[in-house]
């Protein structure tokens, strides 16, 4: 009789979450693979990994993934993470979101999580729509692209998310595709281990609802577009890291270390409480 | 050292404060060591003293972009382990009310402040209002139960903001302090107690092991043990209708209705511990004054003033608005001929009122324009109604 052997990554995952309820061909499932090579590569302590998700397919990451972890309300996982972080500076905190939860709804508490350096680590599936509501536009879709909201082609210009964050602050800053897989876990070693507000951007594949809209039918049929325009641009101008139909820049943009928000208000704090003994 | 921390948390003594003043002192008491907020009139100078109280004492402040994320951050700094807190007015209140929501549904301990100015919009920065409290209860979507209280004096201010913070812990629930611009601007004598009087109540935290460990599931007394972030347990909390496990569960109606149920009943089958009113004059009370806030007070001068009239009148306070402390109304209403609601707005705790006094006749006396009745308003309803 055929041994059972639990699989290596059982231990990251919440198996009575499962099965999950993302679509077949959707990037999501790639990335929660990535992020959970990168912690076994790093031996993280799950005791002290904190993962919050704001509402879409990919907010369910949080609940997929076995440590401590919370789904929050749309748009608002920086904001709750930030008091995390705050609380309890010791803990690794990260966010795992859509692009409309972070940089629609959600994108003050963005700009400002980066602006006052605070150490949280931000992970952004950007599938160029809202998945979980049925395929609406959002702050990333193309122009020209069509969604149940744009039946005639999009006509507001989408975020460069990576350049939005390099110029808000953040110290870490990479984007990459789902296809990207290797980069992608290099990445995310990275971003756990920089100290500061750090980001990446995966841009995902959303097969079910935007890619059927945009005649990219499958799965496959989004990674060979990946394959096709995807053009590495490391340490470049972010202005310039633009994402069209025949070009997608990927690459890491932004590596610097700067002093956290948690380090100096910890440091104030210490000095205060001296003053007064 | 500890003890070192606490003195200086506590500044027992007599002191002459502001009710903004004596709430963030109260907060720093109760033990409240983070606060994240947004400026607004006239809840400001709570903000403005943490911000210079809380380092001494080891605790965090921080201005958020918003309110939406003071309150999103309150909730995080609650489940990382501390007792955490946001004030706010009117129009950050309204804001802040879909993570109230979540805060109910994830049942984190945490203590929110509305000072309430004229509305709606922007209405009266400066001036005070009670067009709030029907928002304070119902204002998130979804069927709920909070706490919130209602100061009279900075006195109050300090005192129920500990007992706000004691409650939010005991029960798990989002508690508020529901007060007007003239309470939280007015100076008073505020006596501070020694630190051993203060009594802070602490979260329940879970006994058994993490395998063992269900974030949801709740004792005898409807609350569940909370383990925070980094204590091993590795738990997953959703403002979606979730399990025991915490696990979302949105298409199961026994498990959405146990859990609603369940976090309506832990206030209202404690309703009875949580309540408090205070009573003047009522033993013989013919005409009744329910009234709360700044609105008590001029309440309290006028049944005094009726009773040297000869008008047997009395003062029921409502200390907690909610739950509404319902026993004590009907109660008091069993006696009384009339009941006069006065009331900084055009209506509002007074529907309550007529709820519960059933066939005794109840009378609003609504004020708007930014000002608290004067005693003679007040004792010029009685008159008419005795
Ligand atoms: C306040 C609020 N507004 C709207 C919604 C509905 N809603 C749920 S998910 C979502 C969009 C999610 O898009 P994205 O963040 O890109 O994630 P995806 O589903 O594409 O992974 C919206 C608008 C909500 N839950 N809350
Ligand atoms: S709708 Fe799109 S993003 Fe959502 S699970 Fe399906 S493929 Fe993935």
């Amino acid at each position: 009789m055929a041994k059972i052997v639990e699989h290596p990554f059982a231990k990251y995952l919440r198996a009575a979450m499962m099965p999950h309820i993302w679509c077949s061909g959707c990037g999501n499932g790639i990335i929660l693979n990535a992020f959970i090579h990168a912690l076994d590569e790093l031996q993280i302590d799950l005791n002290k990994l904190v993962v919050v998700s704001g509402i879409g397919c990919i907010g369910r990451a949080a609940g997929y993934i076995n440590v401590d972890s919370f789904h929050t309300t749309h748009g608002r996982p920086i904001a709750f993470a930030t008091g995390v972080k705050l609380a309890k500076p010791e803990l690794e905190v990260v966010v795992i979101s859509g692009d409309g939860d972070l940089f629609s709804i959600g994108g003050n508490h963005f700009i400002h999580a980066a602006r006052r350096n605070i150490g949280i680590k931000v992970i952004c599936a950007n599938n160029f729509n809202y998945g979980m509501t049925g395929g609406q536009a959002g702050p990333t879709t193309p122009l020209e692209a069509l969604t149940t909201t744009t039946p005639y082609g999009n006509i507001e210009h989408p975020f460069n998310l990576v350049h939005l964050a390099a110029a808000a602050g953040a110290t870490y800053v990479a984007r990459w595709t789902t296809l990207h897989v290797r980069m992608l876990t290099m990445s995310i070693k990275k971003l756990l281990q920089r100290r500061g507000f750090s980001f990446i951007e995966v841009v995902s594949p959303c097969p079910e609802i935007y890619g059927r809209r945009n005649k990219m039918q499958s799965g496959l049929e989004m990674m060979e577009w990946f394959r096709k325009a995807s053009v590495t641009a490391s340490f470049s101008d972010t202005a310039k890291a633009e994402i069209t139909p025949e070009k997608i820049v990927v690459g890491e943009f932004v590596d610097i270390e700067k002093p956290t928000y948690e380090q100096l208000l910890y440091t104030k704090i210490a000095q205060i409480m001296n003053v007064q003994k | 050292m500890l003890k070192v921390a606490e003195k200086k948390a506590v500044l027992s003594g007599v002191h002459f404060m502001s009710g903004d003043i004596a709430c963030a002192e109260g907060a720093i008491a109760a033990g409240c060591r983070f606060f994240a907020g947004y400026p607004i009139t006239p809840a400001t100078e709570i903000a403005e003293h943490i911000a210079s109280r809380m380092p001494k004492v080891g605790g965090i402040y921080i201005q958020m972009e918003d309110e939406i994320a003071s309150i999103a951050a309150v909730i995080g700094a609650s489940y990382a382990g501390l007792k955490a807190m946001t004030a706010t007015s009117g129009p950050g209140f309204s804001l802040m009310q879909e993570n109230i929501g979540l805060a109910v549904m994830t049942e984190a301990p945490c203590v929110i402040v509305d000072v309430m100015r004229g509305g709606p919009s922007t209405g009266q920065p400066t001036l005070p209002g009670q067009q709030d409290v029907m928002q304070v209860k119902w204002g998130s979507h979804g069927d709920y139960e909070i706490i919130a209280l209602a100061p009279s004096s900075a006195q109050e201010m300090f005192n129920l903001t500990i007992e706000a913070f004691n409650l939010a812990e005991r029960y798990r629930v989002p508690t508020f302090i529901i007060t007007d611009e003239a309470v939280a601007h007015t100076w008073e004598k505020v006596v501070i107690p020694p630190l051993e009087e203060i009594k802070v109540v602490n979260r329940k935290k879970p006994d058994m092991p993490p395998s063992k460990y269900m974030p949801f599931m709740p004792d005898d007394d409807l609350v569940p043990p909370m383990a925070c972030f980094g204590e091993g347990y590795r738990f997953h909390a959703t403002g979606l209708a979730h399990d025991e496990y915490g696990y979302p569960r949105t298409q199961d109606s026994e498990v959405q209705t146990r859990l609603v149920r369940r976090l309506c009943d832990k206030i209202r089958k404690n309703a009875d511990k949580i309540v408090r009113v205070e009573k003047a004059f009522l033993d013989d009370a013919e005409v009744l004054v329910v009234a709360y806030g700044i609105v008590a007070r001029a309440a309290l001068g006028a049944v005094k003033k009726a009773r040297d009239q000869g008008i047997k009148a009395g003062l029921l306070r409502l200390i907690t608005l909610w739950p509404f402390p319902e026993k004590h109304v009907v109660e008091a209403a069993a006696n009384a001929k009339a009941i006069i609601v006065p009331e900084m707005n055009c209506g509002q705790m007074v529907r309550e009122v007529e709820r519960v006094a059933k066939t005794t006749p109840v009378y609003p006396v609504p004020k708007l324009g930014g000002a608290p009745h004067t005693p003679l308003e007040i004792f010029e309803a009685l008159r008419r109604h005795s």
